[in-house]
Formats: C-alpha cells, sequence, structure tokens
C-alpha cells in the first residue's frame, strides 16, 4: 500500500513540535491524494510513549523504533531505517521537518533511494495525483513551484508554517524493526550542548523579538531578551546581520540570507532598518511589528504595525504591557 | 591531509533577484556574482587546517558554467592549491549535482569533503549530505568548528537551541556555517599566484533532475502597513491590534 510517509523528530524522548507540524501537512495530502498517513517516531527506549499524539495530529498508524543506538540522532541509522521503511511500504510522498535534524536526514534518505529532494516547502499541493511544492529561493526574494520526478517525492516543510490540527481519531501503533549496531556508524553524537535555559531557536519560534543596529551597543539587547522573556517561552531573540559581523550576537540567531530564514506568527524588527537580506528572511512572518525611529525606514514598507521613536523609550514599555498581559 | 572543497557561484546577498521572461529562470544580466558565502567558510577551514598540520593540500571543485572558473580562482587566491570544474552546459539541481560530486571524489584520495552549509542561491542545503551518502562516508552539518585526532573528526555543531559535538571517521564529509573560521581576504600575492595554480575542467553529463521547476513567482506583496503611532504611548494601541485585528496574542 502507497500512503504518506511523516517524520515524527524527537530529540532526548520528547516529541518535538514541529512533528505535530509534519504529520498535519502529510494528513493534507494524504486526504487529497486519497491515501494514509504512516508516522515514523524512532529514539531510544521510552520514546514511542507519544505515538497516540502523533495519531491524533493525523496518523493513521504510527511505527515506532526504540533502540539504546538511537537515544541520540545518527543520520546513518535513522537513513537505513527510513529509507527501508519506504521502499517497503511503496510511500508517494516523504515529509520531513526544515530542522537541523531533518535537513541533514532527508537528502540523505533522497540519495539513498535515488529522487529528488527540496527542502524549506512552505506548501504543499496535489495536482492530478502528484505533489507539488512551493519553496522559497534566495532566502524569499524568489517562490519556485516544483515537482518531483521519480516516486516517492521527498521534502522538507519550514517549521512554524503548517499549523498543527487535532483530529479525533487516534492513529494504531505498531513497532518497528530497528536492528542497527552503534558500531557500524561513522558517525556518533558525543554531546549536547543546550544554550543557557533551553532557549527557544530563532528558526522555530512563534515569536521573533529582532534586533539591529539602532540597539547601538551589544549590552542592549538585554532590554530585547527581557522583552522575549514577557512572552513566556514563546519568543526568542534574533538579530540582523550588522550586528552578528559586529559579534554582538551569535550567528544562530541571525535572520537573513546569510542566517536563518524565519516564519512566526509575529515578528517585531526593533532598530533594525530593513537590508535587502534581512528582508527576504523575515518576510514571510504572519505580522510584522516595525519600531524605529527613521519614518522612512525600509522596514515600515513591509511592517503591519509600526512605531516611530526611540527604541530606548518605548520597549521597556512595550515589555511591562506584555508582561501585564500574558 | 587532504580535503576537497566544493563551492558554488552565487549572486550576491544585496542582489535584487529578477525573474526571466519565462517565468520559470532568474534574470543573470547585471548581477554580481561571487563565491557562495558558506562556502568561503568551507575554505578557510581547509586552508586552516593545512596550516596547522604544516602538510597537505586543498582542492577546490566546482559545478556549473564556465563562469564558475572566476568563483574557483577566488578560493585559489585564498590560498587553495588546485582547482576542478565538473562543467555541465546546462544548471543542474541538488540530486544531479551530488551525482557529478561524487562521481569526481571517488576518482581522488581525500580525507576532508568540505561544503557550505546551504548556498544562498536555492536554499537548499543538501548537496553535502547527498554526496556523503551517495559515497557511503559519514556527514555531520552545520559545523562551526571542528578538530582532526588521530584519525578522527570532533566537530561542534548547531542544532535548535543549543550545539552537539559529532565524532566522524575519516574521511567524511562536513558542511560548514559560521563559527570558527573567518574568512581570509586574497593577498595582492594570492590573486598573483592563483593565476599559476592548477585549474582542471571536465565536461560532465548531469542525470535527469529528481525535482522540476515548473514556475518562479515574487513572494506576495504586503500589504501596506500603518504607523500606529509614535513614542512609548503607542504601546497599548499596538498591543490592543496585535490581540483584536491581528489576533496573534
Amino acid at each position: 500500500m502507497a500512503g504518506i510517509f511523516a517524520f515524527a523528530e524527537s530529540r532526548d524522548g520528547e516529541l518535538r513540535k514541529v512533528a505535530h507540524e509534519v504529520v498535519t501537512a502529510a494528513r493534507t495530502v494524504a486526504d487529497a491524494m486519497g491515501t494514509e498517513v504512516h508516522a515514523v517516531l524512532l529514539g531510544g527506549p521510552g520514546t514511542g510513549a507519544h505515538a497516540a499524539e502523533l495519531g491524533q495530529h493525523g496518523a493513521d498508524k504510527v511505527f515506532v523504533g526504540e533502540s539504546g543506538a538511537f537515544a541520540h540522532y545518527s543520520a546513518e541509522g535513522f537513513t537505513t531505517v527510513i529509507a527501508g521503511f519506504i521502499k517497503e511500504h511503496g510511500c508517494d510522498v516523504a515529509i520531513f521537518p526544515a530542522t537541523s535534524m531533518g535537513k541533514d536526514l532527508a537528502p540523505r534518505v533522497a540519495a539513498r533511494l535515488g529522487v529528488g529532494y527540496v527542502s524549506e516547502v512552505t506548501s504543499l499541493e496535489v495536482e492530478g495525483g502528484s505533489v507539488v511544492a512551493t519553496r522559497p529561493e534566495y532566502s524569499g526574494k524568489v517562490f519556485a513551484r516544483v515537482s518531483f520526478g521519480e516516486k516517492p517525492a521527498v521534502l522538507s516543510v519550514r517549521p512554524n508554517v503548517f499549523t498543527a490540527t487535532e483530529n479525533a481519531k487516534a492513529g494504531a501503533v505498531e513497532t518497528l524493526d530497528v536492528s542497527v549496531n552503534e558500531a557500524d556508524f561513522g558517525a556518533i553524537v558525543r554531546e549536547i550542548k543546550a544554550a543557557a535555559g533551553e532557549k527557544l531557536d530563532v528558526g522555530e519560534a512563534p515569536i521573533i523579538v529582532s534586533g539591529g543596529r539602532g540597539l547601538k551597543e551589544p549590552e542592549n539587547f538585554k532590554m530585547l531578551e527581557e522583552l522575549a522573556d514577557a512572552f513566556k517561552g514563546k519568543a526568542a531573540v534574533g538579530a540582523s546581520r550588522a550586528v552578528v559581523d559586529a559579534g554582538w550576537r551569535p550567528h544562530s540567531e541571525q535572520v537573513g540570507q546569510t542566517g536563518k530564514t524565519v516564519a512566526p506568527t509575529l515578528y517585531f524588527a526593533i532598530g533594525i532598518s530593513g537590508a535587502i537580506q534581512h528582508l527576504a528572511g523575515m518576510r514571510t512572518s504572519r505580522f510584522i511589528v516595525a519600531i524605529n525611529k527613521d519614518p522612512e525606514a525600509p522596514i515600515f514598507k513591509i511592517a503591519d504595525y509600526g512605531i516611530v521613536g526611540d527604541l530606548f523609550q518605548i520597549v521597556p514599555r512595550l515589555t511591562e504591557e506584555v508582561r501585564k498581559m500574558m | 591531509m587532504k580535503s576537497l572543497v566544493c563551492v558554488k557561484r552565487v549572486p550576491d546577498t544585496e542582489t535584487r533577484i529578477r525573474i526571466g521572461g519565462d517565468g520559470t529562470t532568474v534574470e543573470t544580466a547585471g548581477v554580481k556574482y561571487v563565491l557562495n558565502p558558506y562556502d568561503e567558510f568551507a575554505v578557510e577551514a581547509a586552508l586552516k587546517h593545512k596550516e596547522a598540520a604544516g602538510q597537505g593540500d586543498v582542492t577546490v571543485l566546482s559545478v556549473g558554467g564556465s563562469e564558475s572558473a572566476e568563483t574557483l580562482r577566488t578560493a585559489l587566491a585564498m590560498g587553495a592549491d588546485a582547482a576542478v570544474l565538473l562543467k555541465s552546459d546546462r544548471p543542474l539541481e541538488g540530486l544531479a549535482v551530488a551525482r557529478v560530486i561524487a562521481d569526481e571524489a571517488k576518482g581522488r584520495e581525500f580525507d576532508l569533503l568540505l561544503f557550505g552549509m546551504k548556498a544562498v542561491d536555492d536554499d537548499l542545503s543538501a548537496v553535502g549530505p547527498m554526496v556523503a551518502e551517495l559515497l557511503g562516508i559519514p556527514a555531520a552539518t552545520a559545523v562551526t568548528e571542528f578538530s582532526v585526532e588521530g584519525g578522527k573528526v570532533t566537530a561542534q555543531c548547531e542544532i535548535e537551541g543549543g550545539s552537539e559535538v559529532i565524532e566522524l571517521k575519516i574521511p567524511c564529509a562536513l558542511t560548514l556555517t559560521k563559527g570558527a573560521y573567518e574568512p581570509r581576504y586574497a593577498s595582492l600575492k594570492g590573486i598573483m599566484a592563483a593565476k599559476k595554480k592548477p585549474l582542471e575542467e571536465k565536461a560532465v553529463q548531469g542525470a535527469p533532475d529528481g525535482v522540476t521547476v515548473q514556475k518562479r513567482t515574487y513572494p506576495a506583496e504586503r500589504a501596506a502597513g500603518r504607523i500606529v503611532g509614535e513614542g512609548p504611548d503607542a504601546v497599548p494601541e499596538l498591543l490592543r491590534l496585535l490581540r483584536q485585528e491581528a489576533k496573534v496574542l
């Protein structure tokens, strides 16, 4: 039987929010094709506890592969299990998240199967029984509509774009045989270092509070961190290229063509004038708020709401009001 | 230590991208091209590790039209020893590029196969892991820094909300992102020397495309926004709009 494959990403035994989004995207495609969603969840012992959750988000069947060798992600091990699964089940479409794990794994699976692959998909349609994907290029300066050659179509979807929906149905859970030997792997994850306080990543956060040169000094980013904290675990701090190049913030926070392209629900551009490569990286945000002292700044042309004025007065007030609200 | 570094010629990030009249291609006329910024990290990393070891060589490789020779010269001017241009008379998509690179790499001896984490044109982030898979070697992606010791590479990789340390057997593939390797500028001496370095050209036949772009479009115009007000007094109104109109809070 055919079906749509959905990769349910977990880390340290915890299912990641993006797994729900991937299953939701797969559900939409499966409904249009009249087929089923097969979600695969791989991890260390105990990971299978999350299988029911995947059913609620639209998986008809959840295949759980637990192994001590999978306590950490392994590109080689996961590729072997997943490519084998897709072949055996004859899946037409394979959907992964465009996360660091998904973007490492999905191209390997595609290469193993000898088929094409695209990443960062923002919209999926079914046309004449085949899937057609739309994805940004040049960090969103252009969108490409892409069709696939031989089956399966392998792709990764951008986090935050496919809003997870719940489905009353609970999927059936099956066990997947994962007899892999860690000694065969050429690459092993030795250690995972979480950033202080398990910070949300700018690529995944539903709210981003981004700062640019207008912040004047690296110390002033503390103000943005406080604003992000006021959103109680929903917001991450982002940065423009100028401040990353100046060494004020790490590259992992950079939004733009040489950083991350993001699609949060809400994007605050604070003291960012809006260089073309920054605009490209954040224009797919659902709502954009700009705070800048220059009313002519290009950022105001794409912002939904803007406040003109001194950010050093506006941001503390904003933080205070958000705290009251949350 | 022998490194093979794959590089790509891409439009400068400041470029405004224009779609061609056919609706599928991107205009190339008048566009300034550069060595892909992420590939610069890969070239720099290869040079640094060669210098630290006091031996080895760095070969840069590109798949593209004849104009990609210019990009390879840039890498040679930075300090790479030799270059190979796998010349295709048509643009190739990800899997086709990966196959061409893998075929070339099979005929060469290398310890490290380095890539930029992504190219800033197609934003695919796929060719590195695909080549690793086709060659059956381990890989790590989004590497910010790595060390080489006793036949092993230890790589620091960027992941959501932190980093991870991956140990890889050599030969292996790494895709580089911004981190410890600050790309050097080519010196005048380097530029002069680059002219004399070997740049081999080989014609390649790409395999059929795994994916096809049917159409390219510009992103939907965002409706002109609204200035809510000036100064901190506009904050309550902004939050009201976000809650009641945008319904995002």
